[in-house]
């Protein structure tokens, strides 16, 4: 009987502890899939990833703002079985502002426009503030060629007043 | 109704023909439209977009500044001049000595591009300077 006794204390002092550290194991691991399917069902978070450890769940990756992330850290905290949330979301740097148009000063300008147009002698350009007026007169097929060439000179604008043939 | 919507079919059309590096940004009632079409035949597609849009582009309110990529240093290009011989210069600049000529749809090998104007080209026969990027297009 004694012994017996004994072996059922072996079994509980070396299987229970085991069993405990499986079946916790197993519940991160269930966790740690909750959590993560509830951030795939949201698209604001669905480029985030998560790791359950002890029922701490480390949220990491990059959030557009900050309200996401905290947005985040509330959902995950409520999740069954999270007892800690550690955020290490970053946040996503805004993206660049488009770079100003560059517009080319008048004297190349109206050199450049100069250039451009010596073909075309029914044209009459001026050019100020980066606008470039065309006046006088053009036949049809020209345009778009002179347009083309103009256009490729960074104007500000282009104001076409000419009288097509 | 904005520029990008009022050019929305030459904005969609530079997307769906292939144009890299395609930026439209508004600025100042203009709208500028910048990239590089893979071919000369895209670059005159979207130039018809914009004349239709904007019949004999009156409107003065889009800049449509389109390269073409395969105009780069070591490439061949054309001489489309109207009929006359292409002046080659000494230096970037019509006041600059001419120091050659390249024919009427000559094809000529661009060496360097020195500004959106310039190119520095060598012809078959081995003439070498500048000449205005206006009369260069991109062999068929």
């Amino acid at each position: 009987m004694k012994k017996h006794g004994s072996f059922l204390a072996i079994v509980l002092v070396f299987l229970f502890p085991a069993f405990l550290v499986t079946s916790c194991k197993e519940k991160d691991s269930d966790i740690q899939a909750s959590v993560q399917s509830a951030l795939k069902d949201n698209p604001d978070m669905a480029g985030l990833s998560a790791s359950v450890q002890d029922g701490v769940a480390t949220l990491t990756g990059e959030c557009k703002d900050e309200s996401i992330k905290s947005s985040v850290e509330t959902i995950v905290g409520k999740i069954k079985g999270v007892k800690q949330v550690v955020n290490n979301c970053t946040i996503a740097a805004p993206p660049p502002a488009p770079a100003p148009v560059v517009i080319s000063a008048d004297d190349a300008l109206t050199k450049a426009v100069a250039d451009a147009t010596k073909d075309y002698p029914g044209v009459k350009t001026a050019v100020k503030d980066g606008v470039i007026t065309l006046t006088g007169d053009i036949k049809k097929a020209d345009l778009k060629k002179l347009m083309m060439t103009l256009n490729s000179l960074k104007p500000k604008k282009i104001d076409n007043q000419l009288v097509i043939k | 109704m904005s520029l990008q919507d009022k050019y929305k079919e030459l904005l969609d059309a530079a997307k769906s023909l292939g144009v890299g590096n395609l930026q439209a940004r508004e600025q100042n009632n203009v709208l500028y439209v910048d990239g590089e079409a893979p071919s000369g035949a895209v670059k005159d597609q979207l130039w018809d977009i914009y004349n239709k849009l904007d019949p004999d582009f009156r409107s003065a309110d889009l800049v449509m500044n389109i390269n073409v990529s395969t105009m780069v240093a070591g490439s061949k290009a054309v001489v489309t001049t109207q009929t006359s011989n292409l002046n080659i210069r000494k230096g970037p600049g019509t006041d600059q000595p001419i120091v050659g000529k390249a024919a009427h749809q000559e094809t000529v090998t661009l060496v360097s591009k020195t500004n959106d104007q310039w190119w520095l080209i060598r012809t078959n026969a081995g003439a070498e300077g500048y000449a205005s990027a206006q009369y260069l297009s991109p062999q068929n």
